[in-house]
């Protein structure tokens, strides 16, 4: 495939949304593990507030988090201002403003699997590896996530998809700046707006096939995985 | 050397209250009904429970009390769970080292290869757990616990979800350890036939109580216990292989209260043996019989004469040798034979059964 068969705001836009995409699921992964872990383990009153929170973007449509994020975060919100008081830019139009709206938009699709997961390997797993001297972060890496791991597959790849499929709130949030914040998605949609329906087609049948073939890796690999057996 | 529980602990469903001090060596069994509270008493000892105020003391170390909880992965112990609990994600190989690296070198006393061999594992290892029976499985699990060096194993009814074979495959290996490693061992039970067969000590817990702890030859003969009115109640004697007999196929082993004769057997002479004697097995004469068929016969003195479950039947204690023999006989013979506590007569035993 040349150049020439993409524009180059194409090329931006898909590499913004591949870069955006792994960003975001590497970073849900750090930071839904923990919360995964404690909603899977706790037996607070809490836990039922942490998952309606985290299952919240499910719902809510991206415009309305993107609008909320842009004013949060924008010159004039409370978090702008606080950032622009630490010296640094405001989050908002910019690309780590992206990752920041895109992980909240995606956080249920990583933390619901792992959640799931982290339940599955259960209480006596962990017990066995406690009497075996394994201390708590031990047990966690070399017992916890191991046997969680169709869960962090199922995350990471939901997260990138999801990312990638992005629209709402990236517009909301990103401002559409090619080069900087124009995802894929986006381009694909000025395109549409511009009446180029064949640029949009090969754009979205790039994106089409590129995620299918993504997914197929992906459950070609899980299907290896041996069964997280709670049974044996 | 010894492990001492206090703990009064109530939960709404559920009440568990232990005083005691246990000794640390040999195997002592938890014997009870499901519901009775042995399990969460043993999770209580390996720190898997932290029942408020409660002290928990092995040898000079607490591990419990108002001040300290030592948690589960810093007590010097092993545990074997009911049901199978290998890591799914590594292979047998895998699950034994796990414990084993966690133990620092200069605190092991048990090898990878002698564990291996004593499980008698050597052809497993390379197997995930769902590649292995229920019984190979907890073989597996025994060896990992084995391989963390513990100064007490704690067996949670290690052998109740396996079928009758697999469990004729664990037993002996059990067994083994109890008598080459020597190892302080709990064992939680409510087969009476596994306890019969590898413990020196019992405590019996009903409904969140010990209601009796003691050597488990006194425990199954008390006729104030349970134990005693079971339908397969009986005593047990420890002795070593005498003599064989092939002319007859007979083995005999020696007792303190003399000589039994079983079917042969290939225990070599010397070996130390337990014997089980049914109650229902024992009959009791005045005199000592002379023109019987019954093989084995040993003196003893009544100790007690007490009701039975049915009406029909006593109990009878009595000392062989400064062991309880207990023989269930009809309320007519006790009346018949004037059978009263300190009356000296002979117990014709029908039949003896070796434990191994």
């Amino acid at each position: 495939m040349s150049a020439s068969f993409y524009s180059a705001d194409d090329l931006a836009g898909l590499w913004i949304s591949l870069k955006l995409a792994i960003i975001t699921a590497v970073a849900l992964l750090l930071v839904c593990t923990p919360l995964a872990w404690w909603l899977a383990m706790t037996r607070s009153r809490l836990r039922v507030v942490g998952e309606a929170m985290a299952a919240l973007p499910l719902v809510l449509p991206p415009t309305v988090l993107g609008f909320y994020l842009l004013l949060f975060l924008g010159p004039h919100g409370w978090g702008g201002r606080l950032m622009q008081q630490l010296g640094m830019a405001p989050l908002a139009f910019s690309f780590s403003g992206l990752v920041l709206g895109s992980m909240l938009y995606s956080m249920p699709f990583v933390v619901q699997p792992l959640q799931s997961a982290f339940q599955g390997v259960g209480a006596r797993a962990l017990e066995v590896a406690a009497t075996l001297g394994a201390a708590p972060l031990d047990r966690f890496f070399t017992v916890a996530v191991p046997l969680a791991r169709r869960g962090f597959i199922t995350g990471a790849v939901l997260a990138f998809a999801h990312t990638l499929g992005e629209f709402g709130v990236v517009l909301m949030l990103g401002g559409n700046i090619p080069g900087r914040t124009q995802t894929a998605s986006i381009v694909i949609y000025n395109h549409v707006e511009a009446f180029d329906y064949a640029a949009a087609q090969r754009l979205s049948a790039t994106l089409l096939l590129a995620c299918f073939v993504l997914l197929l890796i992906v459950y070609a690999a899980n299907r290896r995985v041996p069964e997280a057996a709670a049974a044996a | 050397m010894s492990l001492a529980l206090d703990i009064d602990w109530s939960r709404p469903d559920f009440q568990l209250t232990v005083d005691c001090e246990f000794p640390a060596s040999g195997i002592t069994a938890l014997f009870g009904r499901s519901g009775s509270g042995k399990t969460t008493l043993l999770r209580c000892v390996a720190g898997l429970e932290h029942a408020p105020h409660a002290r928990v003391r092995f040898n000079d170390e607490v591990w419990q009390d108002d001040q300290h909880f030592v948690p589960a992965h810093l007590r010097p112990l092993g545990y074997v769970f009911q049901e199978s609990s290998l890591f799914a994600h590594l292979d047998a190989r895998g699950n034994l080292a796990y414990g084993l690296k966690r133990v620092p070198a200069a605190r092991r006393r048990i090898g990878f290869d002698q564990a291996v061999q004593f499980m008698g594992l050597e052809s497993l290892l390379s197997h995930r757990a769902s590649e292995l029976s229920g019984g190979q499985r907890q073989r597996v699990a025994i060896a990992r616990a084995l391989l963390t060096s513990p100064q007490l194993l704690l067996l949670d009814e290690p052998l109740s979800n396996l079928d009758l074979a697999s469990r004729d495959e664990i037993l002996p290996h059990l067994e083994r350890l109890h008598d080459q490693l020597s190892i302080p061992i709990v064992y939680v039970s409510h087969e009476i036939s596994e306890v019969m067969r590898i413990a020196d000590h019992i405590a019996l817990l009903d409904d969140g109580r010990i209601q009796a702890f003691g050597p488990l030859h006194d425990l199954l003969t008390r006729p104030d216990l349970p134990l005693a009115h079971l339908e397969t109640a009986g005593s047990i004697f420890e002795g070593v292989v005498d003599e064989h007999d092939a002319s007859y196929h007979l083995s005999y082993v020696a007792i303190a209260a003399g000589r039994l004769a079983i079917s042969l057997r290939a225990a070599a002479p010397g070996k130390r043996v337990r014997v089980r004697i049914d109650a229902r097995d024992v009959s009791l004469a005045l005199e000592p019989p002379r023109h019987s068929s019954i093989t084995n016969i040993l003196p003893g003195r009544v100790i007690d004469v007490t009701e039975d479950r049915d009406p029909a039947q006593r109990l009878v204690r009595l000392d062989v040798g400064g062991r309880p023999l207990l023989a269930r006989i009809t309320a007519r013979s006790v009346a018949q034979l004037a059978i009263v506590p300190g009356l000296a007569l002979y117990a014709q035993i029908k039949s003896v059964a070796l434990m191994d």
